[in-house]
C-alpha cells in the first residue's frame, strides 16, 4: 500500500504514475483518477495565466490526513496526489488524484472524496492574471457544499 | 515568542510574509493572537475583524478561535483555500 503526496512545479504524466502504482500488484481491480486542468475563463473573464501558492508543510500534512480519512471509509490500496505550484497557463494540468482498489465503487468514491476535501482543506491559493489585472480567486460556495455532502453521509 | 505566517492575499495586504510576536499575557488562544494583530488597526483590523472570511492554523493544523497557542508555536493566517 502506497500513499504519496507531491507538491511540485513540474508537470506530471498520468500513464507513468498509474503504471508505477499498479506494478506487480495483481490485487488491484480498479483504478480511478482525476485530473484538474487550467481553464481560460473564470467568473466571465479570460484568464491568461495563474500562479499557485501553498503553505509548505501544512499542504502535505493536510492531504495525507485526507487520504487517511478516505482509507477509513473505503477499501483503498494506493493513493497518489500530485499538485502543481508556480505559474500555470490554460491547458496546463494542475492536480492529479489516483486511487487503486480491488473494486470500482471504492476507487470512484475515494477519488472524489479526496478531491472534494483537497479543494476546501488543502492550503493552496490561486492568483489569476486577467485582462482586468491580477486577482486572487475567491473560494466557492459550491466547493463547501461538495464537502458537506460527505459529512452528512453515514 | 511565536512565529506568524501570512499567505496569499493576506500576505500582500499586510506587506509581510512572516514575523515573530511576543505572546499576549495570560492564557493565549488563537483568538487572543487575532485580537492582538487586529489592534494594530488599518488593514490588520479590517482583514482580521470578527466575521471576515479568513482561516488560521496552529502548527500546520486547522485551528479555531479557542485553540491554545503557546511559545514556539507556528500560527498562520490565510484566506479560504482555492486549490485543485
Amino acid at each position: 500500500m502506497t500513499v504519496s503526496v507531491r507538491v511540485q512545479a513540474e508537470d506530471f504524466d498520468i500513464s507513468r504514475e498509474t503504471a508505477a502504482l499498479r506494478k506487480d500488484n495483481p490485487r488491484i481491480g480498479a483504478i480511478a483518477s482525476f485530473i484538474g486542468v487550467v481553464r481560460d475563463l473564470n467568473e466571465g473573464d479570460s484568464v491568461a495565466e495563474m500562479t499557485l501558492e501553498h503553505y509548505p508543510g501544512m499542504t502535505e500534512k493536510s492531504i495525507t490526513a485526507i487520504i487517511t480519512d478516505a482509507q477509513g471509509r473505503w477499501q483503498v490500496m494506493d493513493a497518489l496526489v500530485i499538485h502543481r505550484i508556480g505559474t500555470l497557463k490554460p491547458l496546463d494540468q494542475i492536480v492529479l488524484v489516483v486511487v487503486t482498489s480491488a473494486h470500482r465503487g471504492d476507487a470512484f468514491a475515494a477519488c472524489e472524496f479526496i478531491m472534494d476535501y483537497l479543494k476546501t482543506q488543502a492550503p493552496f491559493w490561486k492568483k489569476e492574471q486577467t485582462g482586468k489585472g491580477a486577482r486572487w480567486v475567491d473560494a466557492r460556495a459550491a466547493d463547501d457544499a461538495a464537502v458537506q455532502r460527505w459529512q452528512t453521509k453515514s | 515568542m511565536i512565529t506568524l505566517l501570512y499567505f496569499a492575499r493576506l500576505r500582500e495586504t499586510f506587506g509581510v510574509a512572516s514575523e515573530q510576536l511576543m505572546l499576549p499575557a495570560g492564557a493565549a488562544t488563537l483568538e487572543s493572537v487575532r485580537a492582538t494583530l487586529a489592534a494594530r488597526g488599518g488593514v490588520w483590523a479590517h482583514e482580521l475583524a470578527a466575521g471576515r472570511a479568513f482561516r488560521a492554523a496552529v502548527n500546520q493544523a486547522v485551528a479555531s478561535a479557542d485553540t491554545t497557542v503557546k511559545a514556539g508555536d507556528e500560527v498562520a493566517f490565510f484566506p479560504p483555500v482555492t486549490g485543485g
